[in-house]
C-alpha cells in the first residue's frame, strides 16, 4: 500500500497538499488542470522533489531514499531511452546500470522485449524505432525492473489514440503480471475510464484521495465537471 | 597522469644521464641549438677532455641562477653579455677564473677576475647595399638624415644589443642624447624584444636598416655567398659588446669546470667563433679569422663604459629612450 | 523537478573540486610564490600604468572591432547558402587557433611593408602601410579574435527558430522588421558576452604586443611582465603586474556573470537560417561583400604562409621533424589532461555554479608567472627539466580550461536537464553515469573543446622556456631557433610544418567527436 501522509510539496508560490492511501495492485489515474501539480505528484512520490509529511510504502518510509532504490519505476513524458544505446542496452539498464549483464539477465532482456512485441529489434537504436515501439523499450524496461509501485508521467501523450489505447493496455498487461501499483498522470478523461479503477483528482492546491472512476464521473464536483467540459 | 610520466621519462631521459663525468654547462637558447656553436664546441671539448659530456641547459641564463641561486646543477656558466656582467658578479655565485688573459685580442683592456669572454662584436646599423647606396657615415648623419629608412632596433629593457644601442648614444651624444631619441624615433618603424625578430624583419625586406652587428654580413657572404648586406661605419666610433662565462663557485667538479674555462680561449675553441657565432673571436689574431671576415667593415673607435659606468648611467639613459618612445 | 531531494552523488563532485582547486593553485599560488621569493615589495612606474592602459584599450577596441565586423559576416553566412559554404565556416574557424608566432608571420607576409597589401597599393599609386603599432596590434587581434566572434554570432543566428522567420514572412515583414523583432534581440543577448570573451583574450596578450607593438608604445600588462622577469629579475614586480592583470580580468569576469557568456559550440553551423520571401539584389550585395570579405581577410595570411613555406619543406633538417613530433607528443598528452579536468571542474560546476567563474578568471593568469613559480616549487626537490612535460601539459590544460569548460558545460546542463531523472531512476549514477549517459553524449563538444586544446597547446612557447632541455626542444622553440640563427626561409617551413599540425590536431579531434554521433 502506498500512503501519502501530510505530504505537502512547496516550489515558490506553488504548493500541493496530499493525504491519502492507494491500496496495492491498484490501477488509478491522476486527472487535473494544467499547472496543478500532476507531474509534481508523481516525482515527490519519485524521491525527486522535497517535501514535507512522509511517502510511505508498505509501512516504510522512503523519505531517505533515493530515486533508484525506492520501490519505483516511472516512464516520463519523454526521454526515457538513451539515443545513443540500443534498445535491448536501454531495457537491460534496467537489471544493472553497469551493464554487466550476466547470461540469464541478458535472456530477461530479450523475453521482455519479445513480450512487448519487439522481439529481434534489440540491436535498433531508438532512432531507428518509430513513437510506439520506442514506448513499448520503456515498457519492457517495467518488465525487468520489477518494482511493485509503477508511475507513469503521461508517457504516450505524443502518440495516437488506437496506439496509445494499445500501449495503455500493454502496461494494463505488465502491471498485472508483476502485480504492481500503478499511478498514471493523464489529461484524457477517456484514457482514465479505460485504464484506471480509481481516480485521483488534483486541483487547487489538493490531490484528492483516490475515488472510484466510474463513480465519480458519474458525479464529478465542480472542478471536474469544467474540465470534462472543457476537454469534450 | 602515468603515461604522462612515461612520455615524459621517453622524452627527457637525456636530461637525467649526468654522470661524474658530466659537465653541466648553462647557455643561452641561441648558444645551445642545433645552428649555434654550442655543439661543435662540446664536442671539441670532449675529446679533449678524453671522454668527459659537456651538457647545455639553456634559456635565461642569469634569472635561471639566480632562482636556482647555490643548488645551481650549473657549473660553468656561458653567454653573459658585458652589460649583465655587474648584476651577475652580485651575485656571489661565481668562483675567480684562474684564466691567463694574456692571449686576449680584444679592442679593449680586460683583466676581470671572474669573467672571462670568449667573443665579442661591435654594435651596427645593417642595411642592403643594393637598395642604400650612400649609407650614413656617422650617427648623427643617420639620425639627421632627410632618407626616409625604416629601421628596426631592439628594446634596451629585453635585449643586450637595445640595451648597447642606449649606452652607445650617451657615448657619442652626451647630454643632446634625449633630443637626440626625440629626432630619432620617427625613423624607427618598430623596437622588437629581441634581435632575432628584428633581423628577420630585415632579410624579409620589412625594414631598410636594422640594430646587429658589425659581423652581421658575414654570415651572408659565407653561408649564402650573398654580399649584399653591409654594416654602415660611423665615424664616432662603435660600442663594443663581449660575450663572457665565469664557472660557479658551488661546482662539485671544480677541475673539469677549470679545464672548460681554460678551453675558452685555446684556439681550438677560438677559431669555432668566428663562423658559428657570426662574432669576433676574443683571443685570436686578426690574421686567423676567416677570409670573409676581412672584407667586413671595421670600425676604428671601439666605446665602452665599464660595468660601474655603465650601471650609474643606464637608468638616465633608458629613460631618455622610454620617454621619446612612449610620446 | 527541479529540485533535487538528494543532492547525493550522482555525479562525481570532489575531483572537480580538487581539480578546480589545482587550477586556483597553478593560477594564484603561483603568484603568491614568485611573490614570496621576491626581495621586497615591488613598485609599478609611469611606464607600467602606461602599459595598463594600454592593455584595457587595445582590448577594448579589439573587442568592440571584432564583434563589429563578426555582425555581418554571421549574418551573410546566416542566410546565404551556397558551394563550400560549410569548408569556409570550417576554415574562418583557423585563425583562432594558429600559433601566434604562425599567425604574426602571416600577417606581416600581407599587411607589413613589403607584403601583398603593400605591392597592391604601390601599383595603385599609393605608400606601403606599417602595420606596426597600436593599429598593428588591434589588427591581429581582430584577426585572431573576428572567427571566434563570427561563430558565436552565428549559432545566435541559427538558434532563432525558423517558425519564428515563417511567422515574421507570414506577417509581411520588412528587413527592418526581421531586424528589430528577431535579429536585434538576439543580438542583445550574443553579443555582450562576446564582447567580454574577446576583451578577456586580448587582456592577457603578450606575443602580438611583442611582435607587432612596435615599442614601449604599445606595452601589454602580460609584456611588462615579461620584461620585469627578464631584464630586471624584479619578482616583486612581475607578481604585482599579474595581480593587476588578474584584477583587470576579475572585473571583466564580474562583468561577464551579468551578461551572459554564449556558448563556444562546435556543432550545428551547417545549416542556414531559411528565408521566405525574396531579399534585394543590394541584400545579397552586401552580403556576398562581407563573406569575401572575412574570406580574404581571414584566408590570405595563410595563403601566403603556405606559398613561402611549402619551397622549404623538402630542406628542413631532421631536428625541425623531431620537434614537430615531441610537439604532437607534447599537445597529446597537455589534451589528455586537461579533458580530464576540464570535465571533471565542469561536472563540480553542475552542482556549485560559482566554480564557472574559475574558468574566466583563468585566462588572466600569466603562463611565466605560472612557470617561475612551478620553477620555484620544484627546483629544491628535482631537477626542471625532468618535469618539463608534465608541467608543461599542466599548464596549457589551465590555460585551455575556460574554452573547455564553455564548451561542454552548456551541453553538459541540457544533457542533465533531459536524461537526468531517467537516469536518477535507474541508479546510473557517479561515474558509471558519466561513462555511460554523459560521454557517449558529449562526443560533439569533447572533441571540439580537445581539438581546440590540442591546437592552442601546439603552439605555447609560454612556459616551456624555464624548463626546456636543448636537446628536447619543441617545434616553437624550434621556430625561434632557426630566426635565431639567421635561417628565416627554413623558418618559414617550420612555420608552416607548425600551421598543418596545429589544423591537423584540431580537425582530427573536432571529426572524431562528430563520427557516429547519434541524434
Amino acid at each position: 500500500m502506498l500512503t501519502l501522509e501530510d505530504l505537502v510539496i512547496a516550489q515558490g508560490d506553488f504548493r500541493l497538499g496530499a493525504d491519502f492511501s492507494v491500496p496495492r495492485g491498484a490501477r488509478v489515474a491522476v486527472v487535473g488542470p494544467s499547472g496543478a501539480g500532476k507531474s509534481t505528484l508523481l516525482g515527490a512520490i519519485a524521491g525527486y522533489l522535497r517535501t514535507s509529511g512522509r511517502v510511505l510504502w508498505q509501512g516504510e518510509d522512503l523519505g531517505a531514499r533515493a530515486p533508484a532504490q525506492r520501490p519505483v519505476a516511472m516512464v516520463f513524458q519523454d526521454n526515457n531511452l538513451f539515443p545513443h544505446m540500443t534498445a535491448a542496452q536501454n531495457v537491460g539498464l534496467g537489471i544493472t546500470p553497469s551493464l554487466r549483464l550476466k547470461d540469464e539477465d541478458a535472456a530477461r532482456v530479450t523475453s521482455a522485449l519479445a513480450r512487448v512485441g519487439l522481439a529481434g529489434m534489440g540491436a535498433r537504436k531508438p532512432a531507428a524505432l518509430s513513437g510506439g515501439q520506442q514506448s513499448r523499450v520503456a515498457i519492457a524496461r517495467l518488465l525487468v525492473q520489477v518494482k511493485p509501485l509503477i508511475l507513469l508521467d503521461e508517457p504516450f501523450a505524443a502518440l495516437g489514440p488506437a496506439l496509445r489505447h494499445e500501449m495503455l493496455d500493454l502496461v494494463g498487461d505488465v502491471a498485472a503480471d508483476l502485480g504492481a501499483t500503478v499511478l498514471m498522470v493523464t489529461h484524457t478523461i477517456g484514457d482514465a475510464e479505460r485504464f484506471a479503477e480509481q481516480l485521483v483528482w488534483v486541483e487547487n492546491g489538493v490531490a484528492q484521495a483516490p475515488a472510484a472512476t466510474r463513480a465519480l464521473l458519474a458525479d464529478p464536483p465542480q472542478g471536474l465537471r469544467d474540465y470534462i467540459g472543457a476537454s469534450t | 597522469m602515468k603515461t604522462t610520466l612515461t612520455l615524459s621519462a621517453v622524452l627527457w631521459s637525456t636530461a637525467t644521464l649526468a654522470s661524474a663525468e658530466t659537465l653541466t654547462v648553462y647557455a643561452p637558447d641561441y648558444f645551445g641549438s642545433e645552428w649555434g656553436p654550442g655543439p661543435a664546441i662540446a664536442a671539441a671539448f670532449g675529446e679533449l677532455c678524453d671522454g668527459c659530456e659537456l651538457e647545455y641547459v639553456t634559456g635565461d641564463l642569469l634569472p635561471r641562477l639566480k632562482l636556482e641561486g647555490a643548488r645551481t646543477d650549473a657549473d660553468v656558466a656561458i653567454g653573459f653579455n658585458t652589460d649583465v656582467m655587474k648584476d651577475a658578479r652580485e651575485t656571489g655565485l661565481f668562483a675567480p677564473s684562474n684564466v691567463d688573459l694574456s692571449g686576449l685580442t680584444l679592442p679593449i683592456a680586460w683583466d676581470d677576475d671572474i669573467f672571462v669572454p670568449f667573443n665579442w662584436g661591435y654594435t651596427a646599423f645593417v642595411y642592403d647595399n643594393t637598395k642604400i647606396a650612400n649609407p650614413p657615415t656617422s650617427f648623427k648623419a643617420l639620425v639627421e638624415s632627410d632618407e626616409d629608412w625604416n629601421i628596426a632596433i631592439q628594446d634596451p629593457r629585453t635585449s643586450a644589443s637595445g640595451l648597447a644601442l642606449i649606452l652607445w648614444a650617451e657615448a657619442v651624444f652626451g647630454e643632446d642624447t634625449p633630443a637626440m631619441w626625440a629626432q630619432f624615433a620617427p625613423k624607427i618603424i618598430t623596437v622588437t624584444q629581441g634581435w632575432s625578430e628584428a633581423y628577420g624583419l630585415f632579410t624579409d625586406g620589412e625594414v631598410d636598416m636594422v640594430l646587429s652587428y658589425t659581423t652581421s654580413p658575414a654570415y651572408h657572404i659565407i653561408a649564402e655567398e650573398d654580399d649584399t648586406k653591409s654594416a654602415a661605419l660611423f665615424s664616432e666610433g662603435h660600442y663594443f659588446m663581449a660575450e663572457t662565462a665565469a664557472q660557479l663557485a658551488s661546482t662539485d667538479q671544480p677541475e673539469l669546470a677549470q679545464k672548460f674555462m681554460d678551453f675558452i680561449l685555446s684556439e681550438p675553441f677560438q677559431s669555432l667563433i668566428a663562423t658559428a657565432n657570426w662574432s669576433y673571436p676574443a683571443a685570436l689574431p686578426m690574421d686567423q679569422w676567416p677570409e670573409a671576415f676581412s672584407q667586413l667593415n671595421y670600425p676604428e673607435t671601439a666605446l665602452f663604459y665599464s660595468e660601474d659606468e655603465a650601471a650609474a648611467l643606464k637608468d638616465e639613459a633608458l629613460d631618455a629612450w622610454l620617454s621619446a618612445f612612449t610620446q | 523537478m527541479a529540485v533535487g531531494l538528494h543532492p547525493v552523488k550522482r555525479l562525481p563532485f570532489w575531483p572537480g573540486i580538487s581539480a578546480a582547486a589545482l587550477v586556483v593553485a597553478l593560477t594564484f599560488g603561483t603568484v603568491l610564490v614568485v611573490a614570496l621569493r621576491a626581495d621586497g615589495a615591488g613598485a609599478l612606474t609611469r611606464y607600467d600604468w602606461l602599459a595598463v592602459r594600454f592593455t584595457v584599450v587595445q582590448a577594448l577596441v579589439s573587442a568592440a572591432l571584432s564583434c563589429a565586423l563578426a555582425v555581418p559576416v554571421a549574418r551573410a553566412l546566416a542566410r546565404r547558402d551556397f558551394i563550400g559554404r560549410g569548408a569556409l565556416i570550417t576554415l574562418l574557424g583557423a585563425p583562432f587557433i594558429l600559433p601566434v608566432i604562425v599567425a604574426v608571420l602571416g600577417l606581416i607576409a600581407v599587411f607589413g611593408k613589403s607584403g601583398l597589401l603593400s605591392q597592391a597599393l604601390a601599383f595603385a599609386g599609393f605608400g606601403p602601410v606599417s602595420i606596426y603599432g597600436f593599429h598593428g596590434v588591434i589588427l591581429a587581434h581582430v584577426f585572431f579574435n573576428l572567427p571566434l566572434a563570427v561563430r558565436l554570432i552565428l549559432h545566435g543566428w541559427l538558434a532563432i527558430p525558423a517558425e519564428r522567420f515563417r511567422l515574421a514572412a507570414g506577417l509581411g515583414f520588412t528587413p527592418r522588421d526581421i531586424f528589430a523583432h528577431l535579429e536585434r534581440p538576439m543580438l542583445r543577448e550574443v553579443l555582450p558576452g562576446a564582447f567580454v570573451v574577446i576583451f578577456v583574450i586580448c587582456t592577457t596578450s603578450f606575443a602580438v604586443a611583442l611582435a607587432l607593438g612596435g615599442g614601449p608604445k604599445a606595452t601589454t600588462v602580460e609584456l611588462a611582465i615579461y620584461q620585469a622577469f627578464r631584464f630586471d629579475f624584479d619578482l616583486a614586480k612581475a607578481a604585482l603586474l599579474s595581480g593587476v592583470q588578474v584584477a583587470i580580468c576579475v572585473i571583466a569576469a564580474l562583468v561577464a556573470l551579468r551578461v551572459q557568456v554564449p556558448q563556444i559550440g562546435g556543432g550545428g553551423l551547417d545549416r542556414t537560417v531559411q528565408r521566405f520571401g525574396k531579399t534585394s539584389t543590394l541584400t545579397g550585395a552586401l552580403d556576398t561583400f562581407w563573406i569575401a570579405f572575412a574570406a580574404l581577410f581571414l584566408l590570405t595570411p595563410l595563403a601566403v604562409l603556405i606559398a613561402r613555406g611549402a619551397p622549404e619543406l623538402f630542406s628542413l633538417p631532421a631536428s625541425v621533424w623531431q620537434a614537430a613530433g615531441r610537439s604532437v607528443m607534447v599537445a597529446l598528452a597537455s589534451t589528455a589532461v586537461t579533458m580530464a579536468i576540464g570535465l571533471s571542474v565542469a561536472l563540480a560546476c553542475l552542482r556549485a555554479g560559482w566554480i564557472e567563474a574559475l574558468g574566466l578568471v583563468v585566462i588572466a593568469a600569466s603562463p611565466l608567472v605560472m612557470g617561475t613559480g612551478l620553477f620555484i616549487v620544484i627546483f629544491p626537490f628535482a631537477k626542471p627539466s625532468d618535469f618539463a612535460l608534465p608541467v608543461t601539459a599542466l599548464v596549457n590544460a589551465t590555460l585551455s580550461l575556460p574554452f573547455v569548460l564553455r564548451a561542454i558545460l552548456p551541453e553538459l546542463r541540457g544533457i542533465e536537464a533531459r536524461f537526468g531523472p531517467l537516469a536518477d531512476q535507474l541508479g546510473l549514477t557517479g561515474w558509471a553515469r558519466v561513462r555511460m549517459v554523459l560521454l557517449p553524449r558529449l562526443k560533439r563538444p569533447l572533441g571540439f573543446a580537445a581539438g581546440l586544446s590540442a591546437a592552442l597547446s601546439m603552439g605555447d612557447l609560454g612556459v616551456i622556456t624555464l624548463f626546456a632541455d636543448p636537446k628536447a626542444a619543441t617545434l616553437p622553440l624550434q621556430l625561434y631557433q632557426l630566426m635565431g640563427a639567421y635561417r628565416m626561409d627554413q623558418a618559414m617551413g617550420a612555420a608552416l610544418v607548425l600551421l598543418a599540425l596545429s589544423l591537423g590536431l584540431f580537425y582530427g579531434f573536432d571529426r572524431g567527436g562528430r563520427a557516429d554521433a547519434d541524434a
